[in-house]
């Protein structure tokens, strides 16, 4: 069945942890993660709920493939409504806490209203509880995690924390599991820090029972693994490489968000790739990257660990980041470095070791970054306010503004509200680089047009993983489509955010999708659950996902208005490179999206889509 | 003419000397095409998986027959993805 059918339910004001069976049919209208945990997020509360009130509450899930040998089947979801953008927040992370969390015999973790103290979950097989968590309150995602293994003396203890961002509720604050993964966008982890809950930790030892048939699961998942091995992509160009390869190609394509999307190609893109990743350097003749790593499951492998130059003026005095850690990956190599004009590999490392042990979005806080150095570069931000002289470029700003909006030090307060209130408390709306408040990835929407309508659209906000049509417009998975037209990009966009939802849903990677399509993952999923699983019903089902998320939004008060890009990218062409005079055609695509989605023009969904959905 | 070509990736090692990181400008005879630059350098034909020049797309079928002209650059990876 996939399902352990049980959901723990965690009443932080009342300090209860209570057993409830799984609902069963909307298991079957959504699968699981992604798809389940958002339904019952809809269900129960209300949309125009503030998101770090009590009220709100925050849902861990994970899907059916969580934990079993379907490759990459690791990948929990975190399900709430964002304080970033007052939409819909739904973060996904692999490492190995969802599948910790099927181990110990439950699908999906309820948290609601607020713990009068700091708290955290332990949860070992059937018995859940809340401690104390006055201790841990303070610390870092890196030490609560010690911390905890350490006072429950056992190192098998897979933990999920919130670090000082979250603590102090910055906007863009992300829960982070085993050390280095994160559940990372929409600011997941400030509302787990409204609701004073330091941790989570899970111990399972129950294994995986349940699956529909076992011999046909077996074979079909080893079947798939070959998929993924024989393939060029996530057999080899991902586990040696990492995304990070990415950095040079989207330079070359004139793609490259650069200096707050004032450019569109990075001088200096060389110095911050994977290839850099791999250069000696001359300081210690070590490359930067030291390996790669899987999460639970997974048998691509691409994340990466790092070490940083010893001798860098971030670190050379602070030893504790000497060790090898979570490397950069494309996203964070992107907002810390393109984003700002930061060359340095090295201080981008140091940036995202302090995300990750504090416990902030990379890609967030990163472009913010790029909106407070045009700001100070137009004058509008002084020295005085930044406590740094913060050019385009400087390496100084980006380290020492890091620590300051990780810790909650003077203007970083500020910063970690995010580029939207930023820009506008500042006179310059129209410098936040955002959709729905939340700030672009490493992809220029007048150099790849598609993603321009992905982003506009994006349930979370602007993001690259509701719909990344980069498959198709650069890689050519599973066809090549030409990036910089707006023809078939909405029927494009729709087939991948439909499809998308899916991979979510049922627990596994979406890096999957570039080997897999959907009738590789619906004969997995066929042979774990009961019940029907064909192609039809489960492009069915991401399309009543997507729905079911943009009702949530139009009920929090989101309209079309909202589906929109920057002035940036509508107003300024692109400089130079293949999209060179070329904007966004954001609005040429949407009514056309609309009506592929049977919305009407003000991107309602109408009565008929709802019907033929069953929502 | 002079051609900017760039091998990125595990490509880098078919670089000929005098490679300044994952680029070097060479001299091609007029009328080359991509595809006679891809043998030039003995580049796997499986493994010029993605070929942009001036960073655009070259569909594999149009390798052979595309011309490069003075300046061009020609940019080449392995089948690789991000995200």
């Amino acid at each position: 069945m996939g399902w352990n059918r049980k959901v723990l339910r965690v009443n932080l004001t009342e300090g209860t942890c209570k057993a409830e069976p799984l609902n069963m049919q909307w298991a079957d209208e959504y699968l699981g993660s992604r798809g389940l945990a958002t339904k019952y997020l809809v269900s129960e509360i209300d949309p125009m709920v503030d998101p770090l009130a009590p009220e709100n509450k925050m849902i861990m899930s994970t899907g059916p493939l969580t934990g079993t040998m379907a490759s990459t089947g690791g990948r929990y979801t975190v399900v709430t409504k964002g304080p970033l953008t007052g939409a819909i927040a739904c973060s996904n992370s692999g490492g190995f806490f969802g599948a910790e969390m099927k181990f110990a015999g439950w699908d999906m973790i309820i948290f609601e209203g607020r713990s009068p103290k700091p708290v955290y979950l332990y949860v070992e097989n059937d018995k859940a509880e809340l401690k104390d968590a006055a201790d841990l309150w303070g610390k870092s995602c890196w030490e609560t995690e010690e911390s905890i293994k350490h006072r429950l003396q056992d190192p098998l203890v897979r933990v999920s924390s919130i670090g000082a961002a979250g603590e102090n509720q910055v906007l863009f604050a992300c829960i982070v599991n085993d050390l280095h993964r994160a559940a990372g966008r929409s600011g997941v982890g400030a509302v787990m820090g409204s609701k004073n809950l330091k941790a989570v930790a899970l111990r399972g030892t129950k294994g995986v029972s349940g699956i529909k048939d076992m011999k046909a699961f077996m074979k079909i998942t080893t079947e798939k693994k070959k998929v993924l091995a024989d393939n060029a992509v996530t057999g080899e160009g991902l586990p040696k490489y990492g995304t990070q390869v990415l950095m040079n190609v989207i330079n070359e394509m004139g793609a490259l968000p650069t200096r707050n999307h004032k450019d569109v190609q990075f001088e200096s893109a060389g110095k911050i790739s994977a290839e850099a990743m791999h250069e000696k350097r001359p300081t210690d003749g070590k490359p930067q990257l030291v390996t790669n790593a899987a999460c639970f499951g997974c048998t691509i492998a691409c994340g990466r660990i790092a070490e940083i130059d010893k001798s860098h003026f971030t670190v050379v005095n602070n030893p504790k980041y000497w060790g090898a850690s979570g490397g950069l990956e494309y996203e964070a190599a992107w907002a810390l470095g393109a984003a700002n004009g930061v060359g340095d590999l090295e201080a981008l490392q140091y940036a995202n070791l302090l995300c990750n042990e504090q416990g902030m979005d990379p890609i967030s806080f990163g472009a913010t970054i790029g909106a407070v150095m045009e700001l100070y570069e137009m004058g509008v931000l002084t020295k005085e306010q930044l406590g740094i002289d913060a050019p385009f470029g400087s390496a100084e700003a980006l380290a020492r503004l890091t620590e300051m909006t990780a810790l909650g030090e003077g203007f970083g307060k500020e910063i970690g509200q995010g580029s939207k209130r930023l820009c506008a408390k500042y006179g310059h709306p129209g410098l936040s680089m955002t959709v729905k408040g939340q700030e672009f990835p490493a992809y220029d929407a007048r150099g790849i047009q598609g993603m321009g309508l992905a982003y506009a659209t994006s349930n979370r906000g602007a993001c690259h993983l509701r719909g990344y049509t980069v498959a198709s417009e650069v890689l050519g998975i599973p066809v090549k489509t030409d990036p910089l037209v707006t023809e078939g990009k909405p029927e494009l966009v729709k087939a991948f955010q439909d499809a998308t939802a899916v991979f979510d849903a049922a627990g596994i990677c979406v890096f999957t999708s570039f080997a897999w399509t959907l009738a590789d993952v619906q004969p997995q999923i066929e042979a774990a659950c009961e019940g029907d699983w064909s192609m039809e019903k489960l492009n069915a089902m991401g399309e009543r996902i997507w729905n079911m998320e943009r009702l949530f939004n139009n009920a929090a008060g989101l309209t079309n208005k909202d589906d929109d890009l920057p002035p940036r990218l509508k107003t300024e062409p692109a400089k130079v490179g293949p999209a060179k005079g070329l904007v966004s055609g954001v609005e040429k695509m949407l009514p056309e999206y609309y009506a592929l989605r049977g919305w009407t023009p003000e991107g309602k969904p109408t009565a008929e889509t709802l019907e033929r959905l069953g929502l | 003419m002079r051609v900017v070509f760039k091998l990125f990736a595990s490509l880098a090692d078919f670089l000929p000397a005098g490679r300044r990181g994952n680029l070097v400008e060479i001299e091609a005879d007029p009328g080359s095409t991509v595809g006679d630059l891809i043998t030039r350098y003995q580049v796997p034909e499986k493994k010029a998986h993605l070929v942009l020049v001036n960073g655009h797309y070259i569909a594999p079928a149009g390798r052979a027959t595309h011309v490069l002209q003075e300046g061009d650059e020609v940019a080449i990876w392995p089948p690789i993805a991000g995200g």
